[in-house]
């Protein structure tokens, strides 16, 4: 018989009967089959986790051995050359292989939990988006592994880029490699914005979205239109070094400023996008711990939105130098000023609501309220250069480095830790040890300003980045050995962190649905969630689901334990983009191997185009056309196509 | 006791019905994504363009004899796409076979009338940086426009298979739409290559 077009969902309660019923099934298959052909939201959010964190530990290697280079004056344990792979590689590893995918991860685990819902809204392009990341990243890393890493610094400034400068296969593989990663980028923020518009639990409307909703949405919409730009700029850098086309270089009419425009279009809009997402988990996490809902929830709502906007005419404050006209750069610098007020109201929001509330002093707590403070330091040192005069004379200086340190450990380091100790619970049903939580707080706090805050007298002082030594008697000396010890200490800090971990997942105390007695949806269901999330859909009546009982709120209650049992299959609900009306059933696809094939025919495809091996090429474009095609042959189940009569 | 907040749905659609699908939603933001991708590809050609010395263009008057043809014919396939879709809203399977083959067809066409133009240059892609702006932004057209004529030839097939209804048709839609970005988007190519050197740009 042919299946109703139409339904009314039937309404029920949570019960045993249909926890069976969902289990079966959501459930991914055990073993290789199910590991290569999972869906399932938390699945891949706890893979891009782990391996955004390899990428720091890895990033974090190359930076010691760059601070046992710089010590002293005229050490020697580096080549200029090996120095070179070092920098740029741990640039490139840490913002494009870290700092990006460790908020993918836990935007892709959390959000479904936060919104209500059962799973993304495109399951298997979440699937695709990780395998690709893990291609792109085992691409970069095989270049710098055969000794043809980036070697021109993260943003691979031309014409040292270019073949005539750059023989080796370092600028193809990052090249590539970029582009590579770029199509992941992409897929997951299409993902993300689909997600938050359409598959949110019914009464979820838009204004009562988490603040980490707001964060990552925004940045993801960022995504979907810069990402392009540093695509494009890759490639066309590719073209330049194999194809003999002329877009960078002067001799054949090109211009290397193009590329560092291309570059920073997308770059500037990108630094939000991996701060954005983890201030959102600072605005949610933050007031669980102060016992009090987050001040100014509209307020820090749109002023991350602002600040994205902002952020896209902002790219020229890294090209100040360059010898721009003084109108752009007056118009760029004052942007870049700004830009200052929508953050600085995200800063009082915080400020306030630890002001107002009753703080409970945790490690998670003491991560999130750190970052407060490395933010502003981080601000204030934006701030400095965004002015002209001032970055004439800092740019490519230390101060710039440790600018850039405050901000990207600052605003998103530290509040993924402090994620980490808030949201493992939920993914592992274990808590991680409150004492040695403390020891790592300290000890990575300390050790990262240990590090950085005397950096920006390095800079000050006149010390160039990007120098492989320094001679003796710059005044360098001694600021460079307390940086050395300060990263130490901090890597040391960052151990305590996995060790936590470790003998949490070993021995943790159990957590329970809602160790920190939180108001969101997240902390409604077990830790860890059953693989279809939600055994009712809940409908959701206020901003704290759960803190309704005690805030006092006028108005009706969210339900949590009844609500819609689509239970017939794979199914969840969606919802309408700004009020959150139950608008269809989404039957939502079974696991598949399609995304993992896809995404080794594009590796093969790219390793093919980098040793312009045609054949490799197609061979890999034709397996990922054909996951392609089985990917979207319309199928019955999803009701993509008439069922037979 | 506050009342409870319940959603109580009346009948809702079970997937996708017409056009209404978070399908759609997808291939939307995939155009939004590939638009701004082409907005990036011409903007370089005006930023180089603006600063180029004098005899920069390669073509100061470039020929619209197989130009302007071949864009016209590139626009009427979206008409064309169009109709197919309408025959499948319809249901008029000859008219969605005919509306996607011949869209398949013209699309074809003009990629092969861009072959002839490419080949027809008396520079090639490493002659200057005109040259490489032209062949690459004209190349990644020609890519999208192949993407586009195997997703409609699927639809074809699909159609032809008889798999879809005028509700259960969201795949023919966002193909559609597709097809409809990669004309629309070849507009703002062919005004940038063919027309402003007349205004112009570029002299």
């Amino acid at each position: 018989m042919k299946p109703p077009d139409y339904r009314t969902p039937r309404i029920g309660t949570d019960s045993d009967a249909q926890e069976a019923k969902l289990l079966q099934a959501w459930e991914t298959a055990p073993g290789l089959k199910g590991f290569f052909s999972s869906v399932d939201h938390k699945e891949i959010g706890i893979r891009y986790i782990v391996t955004a964190f390899l990428f720091l530990v890895l990033g974090g290697i190359e930076a010691l051995v760059m601070r046992l280079q710089l010590a002293g004056p005229n050490l020697s344990l580096l080549t200029p050359e090996q120095y070179n792979q070092l920098f740029s590689t741990h640039g490139m590893t840490m913002i494009f292989l870290y700092a990006s995918p460790i908020l993918s991860g836990f935007s892709n685990y959390l959000w479904p939990l936060l919104l209500g819902s059962r799973d993304m809204a495109f399951p298997r392009a979440n699937a695709l988006s990780y395998w690709i990341y893990l291609a792109a990243g085992l691409f970069l890393y095989a270049g710098f592994l055969s000794g043809n890493g980036p070697n021109d610094g993260w943003f691979n400034y031309v014409p040292y880029a270019l073949r005539q400068y750059n023989p080796g296969l370092n600028q193809d593989f990052y090249s590539l490699g970029m582009v590579l990663l770029g199509i992941s980028t992409t897929i997951g923020a299409a993902n993300f914005i689909v997600t938050a518009f359409r598959t949110r639990a019914p009464g979820m409307s838009i204004n009562r979205l988490p603040i980490m909703i707001w964060g990552t949405l925004t940045a993801n919409a960022a995504n979907l239109i810069v990402v392009p730009a540093v695509s494009l700029a890759f490639f066309l850098l590719w073209m330049d070094r194999q194809f003999g086309t002329h877009f960078f270089d002067v001799a054949g009419g090109g211009q290397p400023l193009l590329w560092q425009h291309l570059f920073w279009i997308f770059g500037h809009p990108w630094v939000y996008a991996i701060v954005l997402p983890a201030m959102g988990m600072a605005s949610d996490a933050l007031p669980v711990f102060c016992r009090r809902p987050l001040v100014g929830y509209s307020l820090v709502a749109l002023s991350t939105v602002a600040t994205m906007i902002l952020g896209f005419g902002v790219w020229v404050h890294h090209m100040f130098a360059t010898g721009l006209p003084g109108l752009g750069l007056a118009f760029f610098s004052g942007a870049s000023i700004v830009i200052t007020v929508p953050s600085a109201v995200a800063v009082f929001a915080w400020l306030a609501t630890i002001w107002l509330g009753r703080p409970v002093i945790t490690t998670a707590f003491l991560f999130f309220s750190s970052m407060i403070l490395l933010f502003v330091i981080g601000g204030v040192s934006g701030f400095m250069t965004a002015s002209v005069p001032v970055d004439w004379q800092l740019t490519d200086t230390y101060f710039v480095v440790a600018h850039l340190h405050y901000v990207l450990i600052g605003i998103n380091v530290f509040p993924v830790v402090g994620a980490a100790y808030f949201w493992i619970p939920k993914m592992s049903g274990r808590m991680l040890d409150e004492r040695l939580g403390r020891w790592n707080f300290w000890t990575m706090f300390l050790g990262f300003n240990l590090a950085f805050l005397p950096m920006h007298l390095t800079g000050l002082l006149g010390m160039p980045r990007r120098v492989y030594t320094y001679g003796e008697g710059m005044g360098w000396d001694t600021l460079n050995l307390i940086t050395s010890i300060g990263s130490f200490v901090f890597a040391v800090g960052l151990l305590l962190f996995f060790l936590n971990v470790w003998k949490s997942l070993r021995s943790g105390a159990a957590a329970g649905p809602n160790p920190w007695d939180a108001p969101t949806l997240e902390w409604a269901v077990s830790s860890p969630p059953p693989p279809y999330n939600f055994a009712v859909i809940p409908t959701v009546a206020s901003r704290h689901p759960l803190w309704e009982d005690r805030l006092d709120e006028e108005g009706a209650v969210s339900s949590i334990e009844r609500g819609m049992l689509l239970d017939n299959g794979k199914e969840t609900i969606a919802t309408t983009a700004v009020d959150a009306v139950p608008d269809m059933v989404l039957e939502m696809p079974e696991d598949s191997f399609a995304p993992v094939l896809l995404a080794a025919g594009a590796a093969v495809l790219f390793v093919g185009l980098l040793l312009k091996m045609w054949l490799i090429a197609g061979c890999g474009a034709g397996v990922a056309a054909l996951a392609m095609l089985n990917w979207l042959w319309p199928r019955r189940e999803l009701r993509e196509r008439e069922a037979s009569p | 006791m506050n009342e409870t907040a319940l959603a109580q749905p009346q009948k809702l659609p079970v997937g996708p019905i017409g056009r209404h699908g978070i399908g759609y939603w997808g291939v939307g933001t995939l155009v939004a994504s590939e638009a701004a991708l082409f907005a990036y590809l011409l903007f370089s050609y005006f930023y180089v363009g603006a600063a180029a010395q004098p005899g920069w263009l390669l073509e100061p008057a470039p020929s619209l004899k197989l130009a302007v043809p071949n864009t016209l014919l590139l626009l009427a396939s979206s008409l064309v796409a169009w109709v197919g879709e309408r025959g499948i809203l319809e249901r008029r399977r000859w008219q969605a076979l005919l509306g996607f083959g011949g869209a398949t067809l013209m699309g074809t066409v003009f990629v092969l009338v861009q072959w002839f133009e490419w080949k027809a240059k008396t520079y090639k892609l490493g002659t200057s940086s005109y040259a490489s702006l032209y062949f690459v932004t004209t190349g990644f057209h020609i890519v999208h426009v192949v993407v586009g004529i195997v997703v409609l030839a699927a639809i074809f097939a699909w159609t032809a298979l008889d798999y879809f209804s005028p509700r259960r048709r969201l795949t023919v839609s966002a193909g559609v739409l597709y097809w409809h970005f990669v004309d629309i988007v070849w507009l703002f190519v062919f005004t940038t290559y063919y027309v402003t050197p007349y205004l112009g740009f570029g002299q």
